[in-house]
């Protein structure tokens, strides 16, 4: 399987899916209008992924800011991997977030609580 | 009858405006105002809790502005712009003012309105329970929006909506959200 490289730009995050290392990481900023359009390739391909994942996956997600239409999408993303989860991989989610940032902390604890798939909650300290 | 928008701001004498707009909001529009507000949040150092907070909350009223305004009514004096929105920023005391404005037209009123004083009367649990719910339920409409914004505005400044609808004329209203986001919160 071809990679997904992807540059952040101001509004739309750096993504690296790498079906080889099955390490997988979305990090920067994802406030476009338009999220469905960023984000469709990347369900689509986690899509194909799912029929021969690794035996293990871990997925980062280091985001500075999103906007409330691409929480939809990474929700969308999240339900793949649990899809995999599901089908006995181990599928790990590493959730970043500022020290100060309460609210991206409760954003990552709201999608561990729909989505059944270990969550870890880091704390970036500057 | 003349209808001026700009009569009927919120919190007229309330802080310094760091920025006002009015007319089209499209991408770049958006892009532009987010750049030069967290440009003047950093200058005044403003602490990163609150500026985070701020930046969050005009990415959803502008993109609310984006998804959800409709086309202005025949008789305004601005016919151009495909969505016609109206914004003012301003550092208040205690905080960060952003005040949006919109025309509505009359079918819609009771939809948005109705949404708005569901957010109202939700304790902040129970907004936290409705983002997630809307979340995992609601497919991202045809205009775009994922039906979360407001929601996740009140949730993140932690107050009420504040609003009003001006009857512009039968058709019309125009919708003004007076969000203020402080650092208490």
């Amino acid at each position: 399987m071809e990679p997904i490289i992807i540059q952040g730009t101001p509004k739309t995050p750096t993504v690296k899916f790498d079906a080889s290392e099955g390490v997988f990481e979305i990090k920067g900023r994802s406030i476009p209008e338009n999220s469905v359009e960023f984000y469709k390739p990347l369900v689509d391909w986690l899509d194909r992924y799912k029929e021969s994942p690794l035996k293990k996956t871990v997925v980062s997600i280091r985001l500075e800011y999103f906007n409330t239409s691409s929480s939809k999408c990474i929700l969308d993303v999240f339900k793949k991997l649990e899809a995999i989860h599901k089908s006995k991989n181990e599928v790990e989610v590493n959730w970043y977030y500022e020290e100060d940032d309460e609210d991206m902390l409760e954003a990552g604890e709201d999608y561990e609580s729909i989505i059944r798939v270990p969550f870890k909650m880091i704390e970036i300290v500057e | 009858m003349s209808f001026n928008i700009e009569n009927y701001l919120p919190n007229q004498s309330d802080g310094d405006v760091i920025l006002y707009y009015k007319g089209n909001v499209d991408s770049d529009v958006i892009n532009h105002v987010l750049d030069t507000v967290e440009e003047k949040m950093v200058k005044v150092n403003e602490q990163s809790k609150l500026r985070k907070k701020v930046y969050n909350v005009l990415v959803e009223s502008l993109q609310n502005l984006y998804h959800h305004v409709d086309k202005v009514p025949d008789d305004f004096y601005d016919q151009t712009s495909e969505r016609f929105g109206l914004l003012v920023i301003k550092k208040a005391s205690d905080g960060y003012r952003i005040i949006t404005g919109n025309f509505v037209h009359v079918d819609n009123i009771e939809k948005l309105e109705e949404k708005i004083k569901r957010i109202n009367r939700s304790s902040h649990e129970e907004i936290k329970e409705l983002y997630k719910f809307i979340l995992n339920h609601q497919r991202i409409s045809a205009k775009g929006g994922g039906g979360l914004g407001l929601v996740d505005i009140a949730r993140k400044t932690g107050h009420k909506l504040d609003y009003l609808f001006k009857e512009y004329n039968d058709h019309y209203s125009f919708f003004y959200l007076n969000i203020l986001v402080n650092e208490d919160k």
